[in-house]
């Protein structure tokens, strides 16, 4: 009979007893074995490290328009309120907003006599047409509006004075120039204010400059107006009594909706409007506006990090490609693994941790290049980017899974090996 | 009354290629005390490889039993296989088998990464020993690459001796080494054995087996000879 040697050392030895690798030896076996190929590591690396450089930036370059087209519509004054003639519905056959005729100075008074909520008020008429200075002329638009306009549109006075009740009143030929219109009409005056230009052959005293606005989300150019009082554009230059729009602000953001309410209650009354007819006015908030354009760039966000997204996948069928390649080239480290006391889980866990040592450097790498290059092009092209601790922590989480679901086949594959047929293999 | 560490009864090892049968063991049985130098011999495919294999829990016989250090190796799980192979025995191939672009140190620390109750201080030791005893001591930190042939196979057995196995498996170990070189190993594994290792050589060239105590024959996976070798010979008289 089989007696066994009666050495201590042997009895500590017992193998059936459950040895288990400790993660620190299995994280040495892998970052050895992938040292050993650094050039085949990088280059596992590199599709992880594009996917997610990409990843980073897109998701910068698309929150950073998203925040900044929010910021531009709260400039023009988060508080505000539009209305405009005709219904806001769609398919209809709609008609030319300015030719309708349906809000007037009554809607005005109706707004502030019932809208509670709104603070300021302004009407407004505005007339295209060029406007002439000496030699100088300039295509420009004037808008006759109230006093409270500047208010709401958040615009002030950088020379000169805004016009008073008494002007509006009185309809005097007085207006105040945007930025743009001033450098176009008076490019060597110091000085517009106490000037005069010319609009449809009246003369307009200029009392004010704007300060410059610069160009609106839309591109256009805020700085290229003149303001009068609306009075004087209706009677001077439009000869109507009708407006053509109205701008309100509500005490505050949050009660925005609450303000466009009371102005729909207010018109509809003003307007005599039956409970089964449509308003032929419509109001609209610029939390509406915002809240349009932040869904617009957040589909934005979703489209660039989905691009960023598949070249991420592409990474990981790069991982998993060249694993499975370097499993058949390793086929002997293999068997030799498994003749010395790897267990299939051994070789399967150091695989495994190749490919997420692979994914997550190469993630951690691509963050970092992801920074770099947002915070680049924040800088040097003044481009809008915001990166969020959401896109780095996501990046993050997504390497490992791509490490995990791509490493797992390859890994398999090299623990399923036969230790005797792979150490044959040539 | 010297330790039996392996038995063996009735081996039979069976392989399917297509639909035929390859019966490559036909019920071989042997036993082995501690402290042999047993060459097993045979013409090629007469089954060497396939014994040493089963006898290395590399592989498992289709029928019949084989005891290794009073563990019935034919009812081990795979893992439980590789728990033998980890601490009960050491391999020594006809290729060598090391890492390429890994230190001599590194490579025979090998199996100990695979015991986790070896601590890393513990498994450097273990393994300068091993390299020291095969007279290595001033070539630990090349790579193979760096090494000649001989060489490459002194690390390769240092491997196998750094987790104090039961006994030493060597398939064709000298099989890719010059005549020179050949004595050299042949004499390392001499100086094993008298510091108490159990070795099994597979070989098919006669002269090595005299350097053994112990011969057995192979032809057509079934044993042919079984002899003592009286007159063995030390390579270094
Ligand atoms: N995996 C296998 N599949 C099929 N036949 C095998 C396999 N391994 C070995 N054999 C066959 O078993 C016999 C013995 O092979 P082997 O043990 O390698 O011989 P040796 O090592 O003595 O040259 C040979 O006929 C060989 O073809
Ligand atoms: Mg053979």
């Amino acid at each position: 009979m089989v007696k066994t040697r009666g050495l201590a050392s042997l009895q500590k030895k017992n193998p059936t007893t459950h040895r288990h690798m400790t993660v620190l030896n299995l994280s040495k076996i892998a970052v050895k074995a992938m040292g050993r190929n650094k050039m085949r590591t990088f280059l596992t690396m590199l599709g992880i490290i594009i996917g997610v450089t990409s990843v980073i930036t897109m998701l910068a370059i698309g929150e950073g328009s998203k925040e900044s087209i929010q910021e531009q519509i709260s400039s023009m004054g988060a508080n505000m309120l539009m209305v405009h003639p005709g219904s806001d519905e769609r398919g209809g056959v709609r008609m030319d907003r300015s030719s309708m005729q349906s809000l007037t100075l009554d809607d005005i008074e109706a707004i502030s006599r019932y809208a509670t909520h709104v603070s300021a008020l302004s009407p407004m008429v505005s007339s295209g047409g060029q406007v002439i200075a000496g030699a100088n002329n300039w295509p420009t638009t004037i808008q006759g509006v109230g006093k409270d306009f500047l208010e709401i549109r958040k615009m002030e006075v950088s020379e000169g004075v805004m016009f008073t009740d008494y002007e509006v009143k009185r309809a005097g030929k007085v207006c105040l120039l945007g930025q743009t219109v001033v450098e176009n009409l008076f490019p060597d005056i110091e000085s517009a204010v106490g000037q005069t230009v010319r609009f449809k052959n009246i003369p307009f005293k200029v009392i004010g400059v704007l300060a410059s606005k610069g160009q609106n989300t839309f591109g256009q150019d805020q700085d290229d107006v003149i303001l009068a009082p609306y009075t004087t554009i209706q009677k001077r230059i439009m000869a109507i009594t009708h407006i053509q729009s109205v701008f309100a602000s509500a005490e505050n953001e949050m009660v925005s909706e609450q303000a466009e309410e009371e102005i729909t209650l207010a018109l509809r009354a003003s307007h005599d409007l039956d409970d089964d007819e449509e308003d032929d006015f419509n109001v609209r908030s610029q939390q509406e506006l915002i809240k349009t354009f932040s869904s617009t760039s957040e589909m934005l966000t979703l489209l660039l990090g989905a691009i960023a997204g598949i070249s991420l996948l592409v990474g990981g069928i790069g991982i998993m490609n060249i694993m499975f390649v370097s499993v058949t080239e390793r086929t002997r480290e293999i068997g030799l693994r498994m003749a010395v006391g790897g267990r299939g889980r051994d070789i399967l866990s150091q695989f495994l941790m190749e490919a997420v040592i692979v994914s997550v450097g190469g993630g951690l790498i691509g963050i970092s290049l992801g920074l770099i290059l947002a915070y680049g092009m924040g800088n040097l092209l003044v481009w809008p980017v915001v990166v969020t601790n959401q896109s780095i922590m996501l990046s993050f989480l997504v390497c490992a899974v791509v490490g995990i679901f791509f490493g797992w086949y390859p890994a398999r594959k090299a623990a399923g090996l036969d230790p005797i047929e792979a150490l044959r293999y040539e | 009354m010297k330790n039996e560490i392996i038995e063996i009864l009735d081996l039979k090892r069976n392989f399917s290629v297509g639909i035929e049968t390859v019966q490559a063991l036909k019920g071989v049985s042997f036993t082995v005390s501690e402290g042999e130098f047993i060459t097993i011999m045979g013409a090629s495919g007469s089954g060497k490889s396939t014994l040493l294999n089963i006898l290395g829990a590399l592989d498992r016989p289709t029928e019949g039993n084989y005891v290794l250090d009073g563990t019935n190796v034919g009812t081990l799980s795979k893992d439980q296989l590789a728990g033998i192979r980890n601490q009960k025995i050491g391999f020594v191939f006809q290729s060598f088998n090391l890492l390429a672009r890994t230190s001599a140190l590194e490579n025979v620390e090998l199996p100990l990464m695979y015991n986790s109750s070896v601590s890393p201080r513990k498994r450097k030791n273990l393994a300068e020993k091993a390299l020291e005893t095969v007279g290595l001591a001033d070539r630990m930190d090349h790579a193979p690459n760096q090494l000649s042939g001989g060489q490459q196979q002194r690390v390769a057995i240092a491997r196998a001796l750094v987790n104090d196995p039961v006994m030493v498996l060597a398939d064709e170990a000298t099989g890719n080494l010059d005549s020179k070189t050949t004595m050299d190993i042949m004499a390392l594994f001499q100086d094993l054995n008298r510091q108490g290792k159990t070795i099994v050589f597979v070989t098919h060239e006669h002269e090595i087996a005299e350097y053994s105590n112990r011969t057995i024959v192979l032809r057509d996976g079934e044993i042919v000879k079984d002899h003592a070798n009286l007159g063995r010979r030390a390579v270094l008289d």
